[in-house]
């Protein structure tokens, strides 16, 4: 379980994070829903440590990770599967060392077993047969398969997804949100989904929340008033 | 003030860079591919720009004694400029403009695309992953390229006084040979580690300074190369002091 406690983070005058409190059951999909600009990525990052927070704390299955060493925020780390925005790939490596560099990093995985691994994670997204291309060479909804293969390589116990279908097209857009819903079912992981996209978060969602004006509320339904 | 807050900032960050896990068993395939950008990619550059500091040296060197002094003191007088100065500054200056900028641009570039964020966020130290095989890399290949410099300088510069000068191999060498301190010699390879660390921490330093966009990203490799080619000039002097002083 996650939970965040009374975040605040303002940059400058900003106040991007008001006393934001919520929490992730296990098992459970939240989604943060809200207009392009409001935090929500400043959100993600802040609970992963990536930026500093003025007050507040998160914790990772009752770890406060503002206040951890850089080894224990790093275990936390591995629990966590995270899909960029912009997918963050690296462009000097092809999509398979994309995907197993976490495997090489913390597993003693033999190359064979790295190897199956990758071949089933492929599989997973629908990538099988590109694995030899460079993150240049795929669109924008290949490349968003490619970092969800990345974020699920050390079978994470949390998912957080930022902006997972913002610029595709409807159809890449319903195999993206596909495959969100069928990880979520077939490997019973927590997270977190940020987007500002209504139809993403209902088709995801198992809890909603906005966050507007760095202030985050529960909604039990989503009505497109609730952007206004 | 801004000035001893860069040398702060920028030992810690060397510092941060180096003294952590190593973890070889995947840092070195790393480390090697560094060895092979650093030192086989440059090669061709530090061999052209060798045999130019060769040609230049014997030819002002015999305009400086010619008629003056016995044909073996180009031998001598060559031989030691390149070991002791030119080899050294010149192949850190080449290496540095080459490699100082990629890094910085490419660590800066990685930066802005988020990819040292995914690095953090998947538990990677982007200090081990990015600087330490950057710098060790370097610490190795660069030495090397300085010998092999020093040497490309002094058979072009042999060679040319042997068909141009009539000065024959056997005197030039008599002179090369003769006059060879072992002290010229490691003093200028000593010189090139010291030379190594502060291009691939300029580079590496730059790069993760970077903030904002593509005009960040060419200004942060700009300012590696003018930094380490500035320290590489600093630290020459400081080292030269050490030993030759």
């Amino acid at each position: 379980m996650i939970e965040i406690r009374n975040l605040s983070k303002r940059f400058d005058s900003n106040i991007v994070l008001n006393d934001v409190s919520f929490q992730v059951n296990d098992a459970n999909l939240v989604v943060v829903l809200g207009p392009s600009g409001t935090g929500k990525s400043v959100l993600l990052k802040s609970m992963l440590g990536l930026l500093p927070v003025d007050s507040g704390e998160v914790l990772f299955d009752g770890k406060p990770i503002q206040s951890a060493s850089e080894r224990e925020i790093y275990e936390i780390r591995k629990q966590v599967g995270f899909v960029f925005q912009g997918t963050a790939l690296f462009d000097s490596m092809n999509v398979a060392d994309n995907i197993a560099l976490p495997l090489r990093e913390h597993t003693l995985l033999s190359s064979k077993q790295v190897k199956e691994r990758l071949c089933n994670l492929l599989e997973v997204v629908g990538m099988a047969d590109k694995s030899h291309l460079y993150p240049q060479s795929l669109s924008g909804g290949m490349k968003r398969l490619v970092a969800i293969a990345r974020a699920l390589a050390l079978n994470p116990k949390y998912l957080f997804y930022d902006e997972p279908t913002t610029g595709l097209d409807p159809l890449m857009t319903d195999r993206v949100v596909a495959l969100i819903k069928e990880l979520k079912k077939s490997q019973s992981n927590s997270g977190i989904v940020v987007t500002h996209d209504l139809e993403t978060a209902k088709a995801v969602g198992d809890e909603i929340y906005m966050l507007k004006k760095g202030r985050i509320r529960r909604l039990a339904r989503i009505e497109k008033e609730s952007y206004d | 003030m801004n000035l001893f807050r860069f040398i702060g900032e920028f030992s810690s960050f060397f510092f941060r860079s180096i003294f952590i896990r190593w973890e070889l068993r995947q840092t070195r395939y790393r480390i090697i591919r560094q060895v092979y950008e650093v030192g086989i990619n440059s090669l061709p550059i530090i061999l052209t720009v060798a045999a130019f500091v060769g040609l230049v040296s014997i030819v002002q060197t015999s305009y400086q004694v010619a008629g003056t002094m016995p044909r073996y003191i180009l031998g001598a007088t060559v031989s030691r400029m390149v070991m002791i100065e030119l080899g050294p500054i010149l192949t850190a200056l080449m290496v540095s403009g080459r490699c100082a900028s990629s890094m910085a641009a490419e660590i800066g570039t990685m930066r802005v695309t988020e990819q040292l964020d995914a690095l953090e966020i998947m538990a990677i130290d982007p200090y081990r992953f990015l600087n330490l095989p950057r710098i060790v890399g370097m610490f190795i290949a660069l030495p090397v390229l300085t010998v092999i410099a020093e040497f490309d300088a002094l058979a072009v510069s042999g060679a040319y006084a042997h068909y141009f000068l009539d000065v024959p191999f056997g005197v030039f060498n008599y002179g090369l040979t003769h006059f060879f301190f072992t002290r010229d010699f490691f003093g200028g390879l000593f010189k090139s580690l010291f030379f190594s660390v502060v291009i691939a921490t300029s580079g590496c330093y730059f790069g993760f300074k970077v903030k904002g966009g593509a005009r960040e990203v060419g200004r942060a490799a700009t300012y590696a190369v003018v930094t380490a080619s500035l320290l590489v000039l600093v630290v020459d002097f400081l080292v030269a002091l050490v030993i030759f002083g």
